[in-house]
């Protein structure tokens, strides 16, 4: 594991050490409370009804006998969901993918909800609710969804985009990006490679299944506990969706199990919020693991196609990809994603992408780990791979060749400031595992991944005690050690020991609006209203020794987290420490504070490139991967054990993704696998040491030069693997995952073709 | 239905508790017990996020009912600690940043020491197929097997020392 920070160019007292994060020991002692380990006097256990098929008219519901079990307290319908959200359809899609309006739209869709004294009576009166379906035709594959006679998932889905259209459709987003002449562009090519690409559906697995206890009164005011990755989302989205005043519903995040996406938006936080409004009692609301898969997150599947032509030398004229995501029931984004990513690693004067957002009976999609770029980084490096082959030259010499640089206009409209393709290149050619032998059955793969980084709207607060400690609020969550990283931020700005910081996620009543921490932004965007929060303090902290000293503001410096007189008529004055100022504090002024309310803008993007060695075993088709390298662009890594956890982390999931994990979904368009036994998560036994190397480039819209770095390493696994596997087995793959069955087929048609 | 009245003993300490026949040890510890250390991530033993020892047997607590530890020894994470001292493994835990949301990470500690108190010095395959049963979906279990072999190494020092100590104080018995 190595980080290379001859990139950078600022120096760090304690940035970049790796100390001990703050909140190790609750989560080493079970202290730690996440979101289904608070319970509250009085409390209900909610439970969710869902539907069975994949596509059903509600005719009916019948509560009257589950109403009258002794100990429910509370039942609700989407009778008790009025739309409160008028015009706003994406809202309204939300509350409906929360409990089904007249029609379930995918198996596993909530129906009705109950709340009773214990689980035992709340599952007794599932049991009891009667609905009556009247099933209807379904589609839940893709490139089936877009066929003229395909059943319509949503009748009021028009074609949005180019070309717009005004009949009911599945499609409903066209997005294209790109520049150049991309017919020229093929003309002018001596090679052209076309192929045609699959990914399944996964899911973001998290092992903390949704969870809340909620708790509203008659006079209005609620309170929310959650495992969320976006409290103040929630708070707002709940607020609007039950008719709520926004101020008047505090919600505290919990400790969250992972989201990875999919805890980005509500799924049955109203439901228990709802529930407890009905009841007038608070409500546990706690998902099982078959709710989870059949009902929240998860990703697309796709259908890809893509076109690279390229003249002998290797440089690239022409790159086209058609991409068709599937968004589950509700329409999303997710297809402009894959096509805003697809051809994001590389300077390319005709490049197109043609992306289609499509609705079928599957769940609402959520995000998951850089949405959509996965899939069409898999069909477009794996296609590089093949041109790359074609013309007789090393895959990574034909991607730095054509990589993009600092000036390079980026397929999806930008022009790219400072970035480290080409550094995660070069490192690739260089790593020893390029040079390492292979055996028999064994196959090496490499691929590159971009993706993009989000700021948004952020607040900070340092309050400094009279001892001299530091309290910093944030309103982003901690998903995998950001308290650590954000005490070192705090730490350095002010000039005081990491020790001396403690870092707490404020609850929406103590802080102002953050959005979700998605888009790798927690660390990018709190540390930015982290530093400017500090800087407010040292000038409050300044103002502070001025008027000890009696000498003007402009006369004080901030120096090592000491106040200096500067000039020559001070100089016998001592420096006054951040501890010695603070405890001066009440008779000085009263507390001492920085805020920072900012929309955090500067986000820069990151690539990454990674390297895989497999062995397949040709009688199984089963894949062992045998060795793994991350190589990412972090701009600069404040914590680098958490930097190289995010790295693996996020690779561990593209290797499931490329090997196994699988939406199954039978011929009646119900979900067949909805449990870790039959969806098949990497367990340790699974996978090796991955290897790690961070190199530094800084983003120049961040004062410490971060970039996120939480999400791109999900982007190149799947390809990495995929052209590993080909180059073992000897077939190109072309559909994701790369299960046992999969590869044997391929192999098999290898041998019956000759 | 009426309820079943179990003495049993928990990190030590005797406790008694009602359950329903049909409950399992899971609910009885977070729900009953107020040890909300172990953790449901599936209900049916694929996560071993709920993993506990009963009389030193590594179980799934979710898989167990309630009703059967009667008479026996449970020891959550919540155990795992001797006083205001960490258990070697949750230390290196912490050390070796092997935990991200931490939501695994009281299982990933019951299974590892269940592991090294039957093999104090278990190689990189025997700790990744012992932590096969406990799912992770933050680390990709790299920084997970870094700090188990690190306690590994860390607990064979103390239990080195220990010996030597014991033998020091045989030899001074002895004179």
């Amino acid at each position: 594991m190595t980080t290379d920070p001859s990139f950078t160019n600022q120096t760090f007292k304690i940035i970049g050490t790796r100390v001990p994060r703050p909140d190790g020991l609750d989560k080493v002692t079970g202290r730690a409370r996440y979101g289904a380990d608070a319970s509250a006097a009085g409390q209900l256990v909610g439970l969710i009804l869902r539907s069975p098929h994949a596509h059903a008219q509600i005719k009916k519901i019948d509560i009257s006998k589950a109403e009258k079990l002794p100990g429910v307290k509370a039942i609700i319908t989407s009778d008790d969901l009025p739309d409160l959200v008028k015009g706003k359809r994406d809202m309204l899609d939300i509350l409906e993918n929360c409990m089904a309006r007249g029609r379930a739209l995918y198996d596993g869709h909530a129906v009705a909800a109950v709340a009773a004294i214990d689980a035992e009576t709340a599952r007794q009166a599932l049991k009891l609710i009667k609905v009556e379906y009247k099933v209807l035709p379904h589609v839940t594959d893709v490139d089936e969804a877009m066929q003229d006679n395909a059943p319509v998932v949503q009748s009021w889905v028009r074609t949005t985009g180019n070309p717009e259209s005004n009949k009911p459709t599945n499609v409903c987003q066209v997005s294209q990006f790109g520049h150049g002449d991309i017919e020229a562009g093929f003309a002018e090519a001596d090679v052209i490679i076309e192929r045609s690409y699959k990914t399944e559906q996964t899911h973001q697995g998290y092992i903390e299944p949704h969870a809340c206890l909620a708790s509203v009164g008659p006079d209005g005011q609620g309170e929310l506990w959650v495992t969320t990755q976006g409290h103040y989302t929630f708070r707002t989205q709940c607020a609007q969706l039950l008719g709520m005043d926004i101020a008047k519903l505090k919600v505290t995040s919990s400790e969250i199990g992972g989201g990875f996406g999919g805890k980005t938006h509500v799924w049955m936080e109203p439901i228990a919020l709802a529930l407890s409004r009905k009841a007038n009692r608070p409500v546990k609301l706690v998902l099982t693991r078959e709710e989870v898969f059949r009902g929240t997150g998860p990703t697309c599947s796709t259908s890809i196609d893509v076109k690279i032509g390229a003249k002998r030398d290797g440089r690239i004229t022409g790159a086209l990809a058609v991409l068709r995501y599937q968004d589950g029931a509700f329409p999303g984004i997710w297809g402009m994603l894959g096509g805003m990513t697809a051809w994001a690693c590389y300077d390319l004067p005709n490049v197109k992408a043609i992306a289609y957002d499509v609705l079928v009976n599957r769940p609402k999609v959520a995000a998951y780990r850089a949405p959509s770029a996965p899939m069409a980084a898999f069909a477009v490096e794996s296609t590089m791979d093949l041109v790359a082959h074609q013309i007789g030259m090393d895959p990574v010499d034909f991607r730095l060749l054509n990589a993009a640089k600092e000036g390079t206009r980026a397929s999806y409209g930008p022009t790219y400031g400072p970035i480290g393709i080409r550094a995660t290149l070069e490192a690739v050619k260089n790593h020893p595992q390029m040079k390492a032998k292979l055996g028999p059955n064994q196959g090496r793969g490499m691929a590159c991944g971009f993706w993009f980084n989000f700021g948004g709207q952020t607040c900070a607060t340092i309050n400094i005690g009279v001892d001299g400690t530091v309290n910093v609020s944030v309103g982003t969550v901690d998903v995998g050690g950001s308290r650590a990283s954000l005490s070192l931020i705090a730490a350095e700005e002010l000039g005081v020991s990491y020790e001396s910081v403690k870092c707490t996620i404020a609850d929406t009543a103590s802080l102002g609006h953050n959005d979700t921490t998605e888009g790798s932004r927690g660390t990018f965007s709190s540390g930015m209203a982290i530093i400017f929060a500090a800087r407010n303090a040292v000038n409050e902290l300044r103002a502070r020794a001025a008027k000890t000293w009696d000498i003007p503001v402009e006369e004080v410096e901030w120096k090592d987290g000491q106040a200096c007189a500067i000039g020559m008529q001070h100089n016998n004055l001592e420096p006054l420490s951040l501890a010695k100022i603070a405890a001066k504090s009440p008779r000085t002024g009263g507390p001492i504070a920085g805020h920072n309310e900012t929309v955090a803008d500067g986000a820069g993007v990151s690539f990454a490139s990674h390297i895989c060695d497999v062995e397949v075993d040709p009688e199984t088709g089963a894949t062992k991967v045998l060795r793994y390298t991350v190589i990412q662009d972090a701009g600069k890594a404040i914590h680098p054990d958490y930097v190289e956890g995010q790295f693996q982390g996020a690779a561990a999931q593209g290797i499931g993704w490329a090997l196994n994990e699988e939406y199954v979904y039978g011929k009646d368009g119900r979900l067949q696998n909805p449990g870790f036994l039959d969806y098949r998560i990497p367990v340790c036994s699974d996978l090796p040491f991955i290897d790690t190397k961070i190199l530094e480039i800084p983003n120049p819209g961040h004062p410490y030069g971060i970039r996120g770095v939480g999400e791109t390493s999900i982007v190149p696994p799947l390809a990495a693997i995929g052209n590993a596997v080909s180059n073992a087995v000897g077939v190109r793959m072309n559909h994701v995952p790369m299960s046992p069955p999969r590869i044997l087929k391929a192999i098999k048609a290898q041998r019956a073709a000759g | 239905m009426s309820g079943v009245h179990v003495t049993t003993t928990i990190n030590g300490d005797a406790v008694e508790f009602v359950c329903q026949p049909g409950e399992v040890l899971l609910d009885v510890l977070r729900d009953r017990v107020g040890l909300t250390g172990a953790k449901e991530g599936c209900g049916t033993g694929d996560c071993g996020a709920c993993s506990v020892t009963v009389d030193d047997r590594l179980v799934c607590a979710c898989l167990v009912l309630g009703a059967e530890v009667e008479g026996r020894t449970v020891t959550t994470v919540e155990g795992m600690a001797s006083g205001g001292k960490l258990h070697a493994l949750q230390s290196k835990f912490i050390e070796h940043a092997a935990l991200q949301c931490g939501i695994c990470t009281p299982g990933f500690l019951v299974s590892a020491k269940a592991l090294l108190d039957r093999n104090p010095d278990p190689s990189e395959t025997q700790i990744r197929y012992a932590l096969a049963g406990n799912l992770c979906r933050c680390t990709g279990y790299d920084k997970i097997v870094r700090a188990v072999q690190a306690a590994a190494k860390e607990l064979a020092v103390d239990a080195t020392k220990a010996a030597k100590k014991s033998a020091k104080k045989a030899v001074k018995k002895s004179a």
